[in-house]
């Protein structure tokens, strides 16, 4: 049973901890709050406006529009990533040189800062200089990023699953290459076949890495903002204008504090929900 | 250092005066009961005391989100729903 000796001093040493998330997190947080429920033109000086601000961002067309773009790019990115991220990892080598080799590759995307990776693809895709652009083009596709929506939403998907399918390969790589080769051996002497070894043993093993790979993935993509904004500024029009990028321009753009603190505190309750979901229903199976 | 810059008002200053007060009251609670009473509710989760406080203020939230998004202000009916939303999470979730 529960034979921990209890020492009460031990608390003193969480307190910096708490300290820290208080100046960081907590304190910016009850600002926003007090933010959402006032107007101020400046200087400091603040009218209270009770809920209006909620109100009006949960009945804005164009809240809707940006929370649904960031739906669908959080989505089709998750369907991409994690599957493909997890194919690769299953064909890294396990051991040698090779391994080392796969794994440096691999890191390289990550290593990128995010403004330099929309800076890098934003000249690769474009249609006069870049070589992905030029190469579009000249299989006889008509591709414009900076005027055409559906190539705007294809280069931002393409450029977040070149820089962050290797977070996802690197952590499925960690849980494959825990498995003991026990059940590798058991596997072989039962007949399994390789889609049966993925399925009853490498897949149950990964779940642990994979609901932290979906978890940080998510709550990334959800709140994705340098990337796209570098790419392309949220057009053409508003078409990849997502939350985070619709946020500033209402905060810093429009200097409208009211609206963006509550349109903030609504998308985070969101990626709160979304992440408790995701977080309890893959763990579940494993607590039952 | 004056807290101006922060911008309170009383509302939102009794908002998180409850936040704190239910934290208390589950470190009170957690003192004269020790060990979280965990347990699988009716929704097959495995969750203690913390986890039931947590699923009531997120749920709360979108609870009061929803009456306004649909229905506007005031917001009473809205607090209504969540106390016995609260109640039926820590009876029985």
């Amino acid at each position: 049973m529960n034979n921990k000796t209890a020492y009460p001093k031990a608390w003193l040493f969480v307190l910096p901890v708490v300290a820290l998330v208080a100046f960081n997190a907590l304190i910016p947080l009850m600002t926003v709050v007090n933010y959402s429920v006032q107007e101020t033109f400046g200087n400091n000086v603040f009218f209270f406006e009770g809920v209006k601000w909620f109100e009006e961002v949960l009945n804005s067309e164009r809240f809707h529009a940006s929370l649904l773009r960031q739906l669908a790019f959080t989505g089709i990115i998750l369907a991409i990533e994690i599957p493909l991220g997890v194919a690769i990892a299953l064909t890294m080598p396990a051991r040698g040189i090779w391994a080392s080799v796969c794994l440096v590759l691999m890191a390289l995307p990550l290593l990128i800062p995010w403004n330099v990776v929309g800076a890098m693809w934003n000249i690769f895709a474009l249609p006069e200089i870049g070589l992905l652009g030029q190469m579009i083009n000249g299989m006889g596709i008509d591709y414009n990023f900076t005027q055409q929506p559906m190539a705007a939403w294809f280069t931002t998907i393409l450029m977040d699953v070149w820089h962050w399918t290797s977070l996802v390969v690197l952590l499925a790589y960690a849980g494959l290459r825990s498995i003991p080769d026990a059940y590798y051996q058991a596997a072989k002497i039962d007949g399994a076949s390789g889609w049966a070894v993925f399925r009853y043993i490498q897949l149950p093993k990964m779940k642990r890495v994979l609901t932290i790979a979906v978890l940080l993935r998510f709550m990334d993509s959800f709140m994705i903002y340098t990337e796209p904004f570098v790419l392309t500024g949220g057009g053409p029009g508003n078409a990849t204008t997502f939350l985070s990028i619709d946020l500033v321009k209402i905060a810093l753009g429009q200097f409208d504090l009211g609206p963006a603190a509550a349109m903030s505190l609504i998308y985070f309750l969101i990626v709160l929900l979304l992440s408790w979901v995701f977080y309890t229903l893959m763990m579940r199976d494993e607590e039952q | 250092m004056g807290l101006s810059w922060m911008a309170w008002t009383w509302p939102t200053a009794a908002f998180f005066i409850f936040i704190a007060l239910c934290l208390v009251a589950m470190a009170i609670w957690e003192w004269r009961q020790p060990g979280g009473a965990p347990r699988r509710g009716v929704l097959g989760l495995d969750t203690t005391r913390g986890d039931r406080l947590f699923i009531t203020l997120l749920g709360s939230a979108f609870i009061f989100l929803g009456w306004l998004g649909f229905l506007g202000t005031p917001l009473w009916g809205a607090l209504v729903i969540s106390l016995a939303y609260g109640f039926v999470v820590f009876r029985w979730v």
